[in-house]
């Protein structure tokens, strides 16, 4: 177990090494350099004085050679400084790491609140009209682009009704904020809702249909105390392992949901800083994300094999 | 299926004892509820594509051309949807949006079967490291954070990479760059499910008996294991398509994917959110028509799923 741990660790790791080298080498090839983005605001600079800047940043070596130094100084507690911020990264990423969070956390929640029962619905009667409707809604659900989703409730809830807010965090205080909260979290959701259902109602299913099932059937318990204490705990196994893989897309999901309201979290601050030029802001943040979800996995197949004491680790 | 057997033909099948298992594998489509509308939709939505410059000339219209006076215009019969932010017509450039939105949901799910049917028959086929890799090579592109990624890509000046400056500039340098980023990442699920089924036929006897008659590991892949995977590729490629529309749909949207002025539906809505008030037709008809084709796609997924691996939807129903 301690050994499979430690190998999935490294693994991660390695991932995360190799990541922070290609993301570097794409922030080089993104249009603007540094050094043109500084000289624009100042127009006595000479092209000398860029060739000079450019020795002090050390841009002038090679790529391997910047990677390094760029690598040892972030190794070494220095993330450098944000170009659009003027304040370290780990200032400004480490609150919207926590926004975020924040943000997946009740989505993930919201979802399944939602999904669980209609799940369950749709599994203990196939065919039903419940099934159908459950199964169709998975489907809708699954093809709405979700900043076309974000758009339409504000059409609905801001525009029209007037009773949300379009966008923005509140002014600090709890209410505000959950107020300003409630659109993200329903937009966020919507795909987790789609995706838990129609696991939920495949794996539910499936467990129904065991000869375990049936044995607790025969000893005459309640419909309620099958579905619920037995064919559902066994069911939820592949369900949660499929909720952590899925959260790279719920931060996807993330990142277009804070876009489009201007939810300050790490996915807008990814893209702003992208769209900004601002090539420390972007690689922090990409890595950080990144560690985040491969941290997720891992957690995952812990959580599974907690879940199912079958599961062997070589 | 043919028209050529005629009705003759279908008396016959229906009187046979047994119909061909093409056949079979229509009916069980045709079973499906939402097979048949979501075939005529994707047709229609494709003929109307395709005639987008026949409806430009029937309204005696110029979709490329702003109308400052006449933005926001209601709809009206020289111009059915009314005009956008730029007074431009709506309708037809909805049309050529849904050009660009098929063309490339359609091509990068092409290219990513094409990579993933052949990294999963190297896979299931050589086994042993290389399968390793590989597949720890699909299991890591999943876990990463898709989205961010794909912007990063998507924001690399094409100049960078040492393309020439008009090739680099040119209209449809950013639909081929989408095309390539999403199909980079879309060939997991294509690859595993041929390294699936090329795992289970690899030891059959005719598997063996092509071996034994000294064919090679290639003309084994494509010939003969390749062509008895072909029902999960098309159900796993049919469904990537509409994943596809939808990501170009949102790269675009966020100004990284198809560039103006090419419309595609996810670029029309970037704009959206400021033109709410004014005219919310302009953010509620291209995400529409994202919705129904990726719903569509979905459907015809799910209803090819059903019609050629009927075991595989008999334990999931």
């Amino acid at each position: 177990m301690s050994r499979f741990l430690l190998q999935r660790l490294l693994e991660s790791l390695l991932v995360l090494a190799l990541m922070s080298f290609l993301v570097y080498l794409l922030i080089g090839l993104m249009p603007g350099d540094p050094i043109d983005i500084m000289i624009s605001g100042d127009p006595n600079m000479s092209a000398a004085d860029a060739e000079r800047l450019r020795a002090v940043y050390g841009l002038d070596q090679p790529l391997l050679a910047r990677y390094w130094a760029w690598l040892t100084s972030v190794l070494s507690g220095d993330l450098g400084y944000s170009r659009l911020f003027n304040r370290p990264v780990e200032t400004i990423l480490l609150p919207r790491l926590g926004n975020t969070l924040l943000l997946m956390g009740a989505a993930l929640l919201l979802a399944l609140i939602v999904a669980l029962p209609l799940g369950v619905a749709a599994a203990r009667r196939p065919g039903s009209l419940m099934d159908v409707g459950v199964n169709l809604g998975a489907f809708a659900g699954a093809s709405l682009p979700p900043f076309w989703l974000a758009i339409l409730l504000i059409l609905l809830f801001a525009v029209y009704l007037g009773w949300l807010p379009a966008g923005g965090m509140g002014d600090g205080s709890l209410a505000e904020r959950l107020r300003h909260m409630i659109l993200p979290v329903v937009a966020l959701s919507v795909a987790s809702v789609a995706g838990l259902l129609r696991h939920i109602r495949a794996a539910l299913r499936e467990a129904l249909r065991q000869d375990y099932v049936r044995t607790a059937r025969a000893k005459g318990l309640s419909d309620r105390q099958v579905v619920y204490r037995h064919a559902l705990r066994n069911a939820m196994i592949p369900v949660v392992t499929i909720l952590a893989l899925d959260l790279g897309m719920l931060f996807s999901g993330a990142l277009i949901t804070e876009t489009v309201f201007g939810w300050l979290g790490m996915g807008k601050t990814i893209y702003d800083a992208i769209m900004g030029n601002d090539y420390n802001l972007a690689l922090i943040g990409l890595l950080l994300a990144t560690g985040t979800v491969l941290l997720a996995n891992l957690l995952a197949d812990l959580v599974y094999a907690w879940l199912d004491p079958r599961i062997e680790y070589r | 299926m043919s028209d050529s057997h005629g009705l003759a033909a279908e008396r016959r099948a229906a009187l046979a004892p047994s119909a061909s298992p093409r056949r079979l594998a229509w009916r069980r489509f045709l079973r499906h509820p939402a097979a048949l509308p979501s075939l005529a939709l994707l047709l229609l939505l494709t003929l109307g594509a395709l005639a987008a410059p026949l409806v430009e000339q029937m309204l005696g219209v110029d979709a490329t051309r702003a109308d400052l006076l006449g933005r926001y215009e209601v709809p009206s019969a020289g111009h059915p949807l009314g005009k956008d932010e730029l007074g431009r017509d709506l309708l037809v450039r909805l049309l050529y949006g849904g050009r660009i939105s098929l063309a490339v949901g359609l091509a990068a799910a092409l290219a990513a079967m094409v990579i993933g049917s052949l990294l999963g028959l190297l896979a299931g086929y050589f086994g042993g490291r290389l399968d390793a890799l590989l597949m720890r090579l699909a299991d890591t592109v999943i876990a990463l954070p898709l989205l961010p990624l794909l912007i990063v890509l998507a924001a690399v000046d094409l100049t960078k990479l040492g393309l020439p400056e008009s090739a680099a500039r040119s209209e449809m340098a950013s639909f081929w760059q989408i095309v390539i980023l999403i199909s980079l990442f879309g060939w997991t699920t294509v690859a595993r499910l041929v390294r699936g089924a090329v795992m289970s036929l690899k030891r059959r006897e005719f598997v063996r008996a092509a071996e034994a008659l000294g064919a090679g590991p290639w003309r084994i892949m494509l010939r003969h294991l390749l062509p008895n995977a072909v029902s999960p590729i098309l159900v796993a490629t049919t469904l990537s398509i509409g994943n596809v529309i939808l990501l170009e749909s949102v790269l675009s949207f966020l100004g990284l994917g198809i560039q103006p002025p090419l419309p595609s539906w996810g670029n029309m809505l970037s704009g959206a959110q400021e033109t709410l008030w004014a005219a919310p037709r302009l953010a509620v008809l291209p995400g529409l028509l994202i919705f129904v084709t990726v719903i569509a796609f979905n459907f015809l997924g799910d209803s090819l799923q059903d019609a050629l691996d009927p075991r595989a939807s008999l334990t999931q129903r």
